[in-house]
């Protein structure tokens, strides 16, 4: 796509086309695209003479980096030492029974990205959950279910305000 | 700072009637309203406080000298979101959406406090007003943080107008290299980001090494869990670190900065990617900087979530675009690190102490503190305490002060059982050594580190295996799998410890486990491996009995391993309701109603949902 290029070339700009700064390009790229399509990094590879087998190896080193498609909303809990003692794991696995979704995985309908995250910072007040970047703090698995059940109502509302 | 005039500033004096004429623009009838914006007080929605009083200053016409500014975090997390007005440092806590027409009524507009929002002191029973009459507060001591709760870190005329950059202009105006190398040295400053290296000695090291250019990096991965010190520098004032690594660059001979963020903190980011711009608008970051030859350029770089890139070589490696794998350190980075180049790193709160050391003098600093851990240290206190927060204490206070008088005990009447430091390879601390003081020295002794600051609280519920186990789990998680040891070792300890949560332990897993911890200390190719092995030590070394009774005996002393205890009904408290035998999965409670219910061992899956639905806690862990 001429789009996906032009995106790219950007990005490399930005830059200076400095392959030191890989990370940051492809912190943009994810950015740009929510996650990391193989064409975007081959075409990213190519503008920096870097193999792709370099590109995957840092995407697929650092955690945040996502290979495939994310949902419409993202849901990040913390498992930091605090929020774990204080029952995150349980919250956890509240989410993946009543969700199916592993952490690291997206629901089948697109609905939420889910991520396990090593403290966000916010331990004095954990355990600690974010959708979409807005904090809920001291949730437990009762109240994480219900704030996720909520993005269920909404994504529903805005599907048929959509098709209206 | 554009409404004040502010230009590129081409010296020293133009910094100094900057100065003077923010001050003097600040008459002192003036009353200013003070947001945390910390991340507890965000969590709880301290943004939109800020909003709100934002629109209520606007309302409030311009006979009225107000300003309401967000400030970085004050510390006190439990008790947010936290607002403080100035002149009078009225302190008010737990502030919600609703409270805030009536701050703005009584205390800004009709100078009256309003008491119920005011903190109530424990022990005695009375109001407080202001921070440095609460507990908390009290045994304190600021320097890294001193600038939190005051300064807005967005603007820069803030920090200028209270003192900032001074540090700088002394250097600059002139100071040689060496002299203030000398300075830092004799301060005695340790590097806050777990090592404890004298942070002018690396200094120097790299200021002699050969190769140019020379880069100066300021550690923000802050990766340990249980840990956000250095995110509320980075948030509440940004600028003291830029200044720390303007000096240290100046000392060392450097002209390229680089700070790396963790990718949890997109508000770290933020905000110091706003001070850096500031700071080059005004002349204070880039070429010739206030007029002298000194050049300097601060870049900022998001992490990608690996815990391993905190580590230094692991950093630069990250910096360069690869993947965040640490190399043996037989060469140090201040000679060869990031590129190949003489390379400086420190850590945040490391960087924010330096303006204050070229202000007050190596000397000031040396009287604070132990012999050999100077000044003071940032610890978030956290877990089950009363007070949680962020905390900052003259090395050499004792854990137990720490915990009881600015931690206010445990939470719920409970029982201290251990204090964690150090991060996941840190330690825990029982109680039989609450009195040992924080010091570099004296925590590795007990089998702990100073670490980079987090301090968890456990009570008595929680299960010493279980946290050893946690903290295994993370590392081998985190592992970057380079070499063998961690790789496999770290693997190895997680299977026994696994083994012995679930009730299957065999006798001898604690020597294997030991064993094993010896192998990860002696071959691990970086410190992560080195020292992963300490959460299980340290646990082993205090805390035995617990480990032997999940192995002999088949019992979790702390009732948290499934399996290793039972439910049961206590026929007192029980009034059968019912609510119990409604929700048990397994229909394992049998019962009439009014009648004390009775679990059927043989059927009960242990799952514990008795346990949490039932409102008078008649079910009993056994
Ligand atoms: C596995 C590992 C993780 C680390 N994580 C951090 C970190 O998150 N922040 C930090 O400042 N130092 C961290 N360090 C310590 C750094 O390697 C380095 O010693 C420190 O940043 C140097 O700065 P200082 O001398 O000012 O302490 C880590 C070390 C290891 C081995
Ligand atoms: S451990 Fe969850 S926010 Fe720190």
């Amino acid at each position: 796509m001429p789009e996906d290029s032009e995106i790219i070339e950007q990005i490399v700009d930005r830059y200076d086309g400095d392959d030191g700064m890989l990370i940051p390009m492809m912190q943009d790229l994810q950015a740009e695209s929510g996650y990391l399509p193989a064409d975007q990094l081959r075409c990213l590879g190519r503008h920096l003479r870097l193999p792709l087998s370099r590109l995957y190896a840092v995407a697929t080193f650092y955690s945040s980096f996502r290979l495939a498609p994310k949902g419409a909303h993202e849901v990040t809990l913390c498992m930091g030492t605090v929020c774990y003692l204080k029952g995150s794991a349980s919250i956890s696995e509240a989410i993946t029974r009543e969700f199916q979704v592993e952490p690291g995985g997206t629901t089948r309908d697109r609905l939420f990205s889910f991520q396990a995250v090593n403290c966000m910072g916010a331990c004095a007040v954990a355990p600690v959950m974010t959708v979409d970047g807005k904090y809920y703090n001291g949730v437990s698995p009762a109240s994480a279910l219900e704030i996720l059940y909520g993005l269920t109502k909404e994504h529903v509302t805005a599907d048929k305000e959509e098709q209206t | 700072m554009t409404e004040l005039g502010i230009k590129r500033f081409s010296s020293l004096v133009e910094l100094e009637g900057m100065r003077e004429k923010l001050l003097n623009s600040r008459s002192a009838s003036a009353k200013s309203i003070h947001v945390c914006t910390g991340p507890g007080c965000v969590a709880k929605g301290s943004f939109k406080l800020y909003e709100i009083f934002c629109a209520a200053v606007e309302g409030a016409g311009s006979d009225v000298q107000v300003q309401a500014k967000c400030v970085g975090c004050h510390g006190f997390c439990e008790r947010g979101p936290i607002v403080v007005i100035e002149p009078g440092g009225i302190f008010y806590q737990r502030v919600e959406e609703p409270d805030v027409a009536e701050i703005f009524r009584e205390t800004v507009l009709g100078g009256r406090v309003v008491e119920r929002l005011l903190y109530e002191d424990p022990n005695t029973g009375k109001k407080v007003e202001k921070a440095n009459e609460i507990p908390f507060y009290k045994v304190q001591e600021r320097i890294a943080l001193s600038g939190n709760g005051l300064l807005d870190p967005t603007e820069i005329s803030d920090y200028i107008a209270e003192g900032g950059y001074t540090a700088l202009a002394k250097v600059l105006s002139p100071m040689t290299p060496e002299e203030v190398i000398s300075e830092v040295e004799l301060s005695g400053l340790r590097g806050r980001g777990g090592g404890g290296f004298p942070t002018g000695r690396k200094w120097r090291s790299c200021r002699q090494a050969e190769g140019s250019p020379k880069y100066v990096i300021c550690n923000g991965d802050e990766g340990d869990p249980g840990a956000f010190m250095d995110r509320c520098i980075m948030e509440g004032n940004p600028h003291s670190v830029i200044e720390g690594m303007l000096i240290g660059a100046y000392a060392i001979g450097s002209e390229h900065g680089y700070i790396y963020v963790r990718n949890e903190y997109p508000l770290s980011v933020e905000r110091l990617k706003n001070a850096v711009a500031q700071a080059k608008e005004l002349g204070l970051v880039g070429e010739t900087i206030l007029g002298s030859s000194f050049s300097f350029d601060i870049r900022i770089n998001r992490g990608g979530g690996a815990f391993v890139c905190g580590e230094s070589t692991a950093l630069m490696a990250s910096l360069e675009g690869r993947p965040g794998e640490p190399r043996a350190k037989y060469v140090h980075t201040v000679e060869s690190g990031f590129r190949g180049k003489p390379t400086n790193l420190n850590n945040v709160e490391t960087w924010a102490n330096i303006p204050h050391i070229i202000n007050r003098g190596g000397k000031w600093f040396a009287g604070i503190g132990t012999e050999k851990s100077k000044g003071t240290k940032v610890f978030s206190l956290v877990g089950n305490v009363v007070n949680t927060g962020l905390v900052e204490v003259p090395m050499g206070i004792t854990m137990r002060r720490i915990i009881d008088e600015i931690g206010g005990g445990i939470r719920d009447g409970k029982r201290f059982k251990a204090v964690q430091t150090g991060g996941p390879s840190g330690g825990c601390i029982p109680a039989e050594h609450l009195d040992a003081r924080v010091d570099f020295e004296e925590l590795t002794k007990l089998g702990s580190m100073m670490g980079s600051g987090g301090m968890i609280v456990m009570d008595e519920e929680t299960c010493m295996v279980r946290v050893a186990k946690y903290f295994t789990d993370f590392l081998q998680k985190e592992s970057c799998g380079k070499c063998t040891p961690c790789r496999e070792g770290l693997a190895q300890m997680l299977y026994i410890l696994d083994r012995i949560t679930d009730g299957e332990g065999q006798v001898g897993d604690i020597e294997r486990l030991e064993e094993l911890g010896g192998l990860l200390e002696g071959t691990a190719l970086c410190a992560l491996g080195k020292t992963a092995a300490n959460p299980v030590i340290s646990t082993i070394r205090y805390f035995r009995d617990e480990y032997d009774a999940h192995i002999l005996d088949g019992r979790c002393p702390a009732k948290e391993c499934r399996g290793l205890f039972r439910y049961e009904i206590d026929p007192e408290a029980c009034n059968g309701c019912g609510i119990c035998l409604k929700n048990c999965p397994a229909d394992a409670i049998t019962g009439e109603k009014k009648v004390p219910h009775v679990i059927n061992q043989e059927k009960c899956t242990l799952c514990g949902t008795c346990w949490e639905k039932c409102p008078f806690t008649a079910v009993l862990k056994v």
